[in-house]
């Protein structure tokens, strides 16, 4: 089992829910706090498990904007595991979930280094590692109800574009999407093989607004918005 | 990268003194210059110890956490830090054992003495590897991603360990045509390979914001990145030095690493005059510290891309 995330950067309005809901989470779960520096200062800063950049993809007229959210990519070749020396980082055999001891690792910033993806975030205060755990005290709580057993950030979003599942699994709702998608993963020449893919946007046709010019009703309505402005 | 002095100092004294701990088992090993007599081989032992504990001890400034330090031994199977740090510490017992076998035996190559003294010079060599490694093998910065890092490491610790052997013979006054003469090959071997290294990491290369986001067919650029203010992302890999200073801060890091110590070395050997002996230590190590505080700052982590650059 690989348990990982699916993100849609079609449908992804950017609002920072995803990453609201996880801090929210996680800033009371098994790696908490998520400390803030100066909350409410001329210089807030703090510790997240999930940021959202956001980009413009192509050139006028032919741009769009992305919107990004990264968070832990849970990689099979995980070389912030690796390159742990006190052995606090590690990756679950049963599902491919990367953790970290807070009772053993010492605050070398060693991992961070080896990351790629800007996953792991030094907690200042606690002189810990922190990083997404997937919301595993959320995923395995058998005391909530199934269709909840979710990571905060997949259950919060309001336009549906995180999904959460097994990608080991080729019949997996989020090995169907990657297939019929062309999900794909980030960096891939640098060989960490992430478990989260995303999803590239959707070829819409063009909408034909030359045709629609021409329509009677249009012509009438342009008209009436022309009077009712003077 | 950010130029942590903790990290900086870590390589630059511990590689200068695992350095003067091999140019000293060279040198009493072939009685290099008539080799070092009893108190100049304890004054380079105790040096090398010095420089080594304040390269270990900065070390432990830079963890966030440093009550779990002892843990750090415990991945030498998967990790070049943990492999740094076993043999960091398996190199004491045998310096110090030579520094006590010379102290009360007063036998600087004898079998047990030669015995102890290069297997501190080997381990020291050894744990040079392992730093260069720490470095080379993070796939996500192209600028350390390569062999001629640990290679760097080890021609610099040796020209800083040779650098100190001499300048102590010229200090008491001992014959040091051919230790001056090995500091100086090993200085100018130095400055060719961090000619080659720049050489190197100056071509273009590795992921870039395409890549980085998947749409490797069109131009990316970033319009938010998506915090108010700074993150421990921006504050560990956001440094960079524009190209006109790297280039001036090169050139100054050229004249204290290399220049000033081979002519101040050469003058000493000539003259005799003790302060120039002193003059070429300072200045390597200042200059080879100049060296690994650029190393830091040039070090671009892939992590950029993210934040807005088009290719690190």
């Amino acid at each position: 089992m690989r348990l990982g995330l699916v993100i849609d950067l079609d449908t992804c309005v950017g609002c920072h829910a995803c990453a609201v809901a996880c801090k929210e989470w996680n800033t009371s779960g098994t790696t908490a706090p998520l400390t803030d520096y100066d909350p409410y200062g001329a210089k807030p800063s703090g510790v997240w498990f999930n940021r959202i950049r956001h980009f413009e993809v192509g050139d006028y007229p032919y741009n769009k904007t992305i919107n990004f959210p990264m968070s832990c990519m849970h990689c099979e070749n995980a070389e912030c595991v690796t390159v742990c020396p006190t052995g606090a980082s590690y990756k679950r055999a049963e599902d491919g979930i990367v953790l970290v001891d807070q009772n053993k690792c010492m605050g070398c910033n060693y991992c961070s280094w080896a990351c790629p993806y800007g996953a792991r975030e030094l907690d200042r205060v606690s002189g810990t590692m922190k990083k997404c755990t997937l919301c595993i005290d959320r995923i395995y709580d058998m005391e909530i109800p199934e269709e909840e057993r979710q990571p905060a950030c997949v259950l919060t979003c309001p336009a549906h574009a995180r999904m959460f599942g097994d990608v080991d699994d080729p019949e997996s709702p989020v090995s169907r999407a990657v297939r019929e998608r062309g999900g794909y993963q980030l960096m891939p020449e640098l060989d960490y093989n992430p478990t989260n893919h995303y999803l590239p946007p959707r070829v819409h046709a063009p909408i034909p607004i030359e045709e629609l010019k021409k329509k009677a009703v249009r012509k009438v309505k342009e008209w009436v918005n022309r009077v009712v402005e003077r | 990268m950010h130029p942590a002095l903790a990290v900086i100092f870590l390589t630059l004294f511990s590689g200068g003194g695992f350095g003067i701990m091999a140019l000293t088992a060279i040198v009493n090993d072939l009685q290099i210059d008539g080799g070092l007599n009893p108190l100049q081989t304890m004054i380079a032992v105790i040096l090398s110890l010095v420089f080594v504990s304040i390269g270990m001890l900065s070390s432990t400034a830079h963890l966030a956490n440093p009550k779990n330090a002892w843990r750090a031994f415990t991945r030498w199977r998967t990790s070049w830090l943990a492999r740094e740090g076993v043999f960091a510490v398996l190199y004491y017992p045998f310096a110090v054992l030579y520094l006590l076998w010379v102290f009360f035996t007063s036998g600087t190559h004898d079998v047990a003495g030669l015995i102890l003294l290069n297997l501190a010079g080997v381990i020291g060599l050894i744990t040079i590897f392992c730093q260069g490694m720490i470095y080379a093998v993070l796939r996500t910065i192209r600028q350390w991603n390569t062999a001629l890092v640990p290679a760097n490491f080890y021609v610099m610790g040796l020209a800083i360990g040779a650098t100190v052997l001499a300048a102590e013979r010229i200090i008491v006054g001992a014959p040091a045509g051919t230790l001056v003469g090995i500091a100086l090959a090993l200085l100018a071997a130095s400055a060719v390979m961090k000619g080659i290294y720049y050489f190197w990491i100056s071509r273009p290369g590795g992921p870039t914001i395409r890549t980085a986001t998947g749409f490797n067919r069109s131009t990316v650029r970033i319009l938010e990145q998506g915090h108010t203010f700074g993150t421990f992302l921006t504050e560990e890999f956001g440094h960079t030095l524009s190209a006109a200073k790297a280039r001036s801060i090169k050139v100054i890091m050229y004249i204290f690493a290399f220049v000033i110590p081979i002519a101040a070395l050469v003058i000493g050997i000539v003259t005799g005059q003790s302060a120039f002996a002193w003059i070429a230590v300072l200045s390597v190590v200042f200059g080879i510290g100049v060296e690994r505080w650029l190393f830091f700052v040039e070090a671009q982590h892939v992590v950029n891309l993210y934040h807005g650059r088009q290719q690190c």
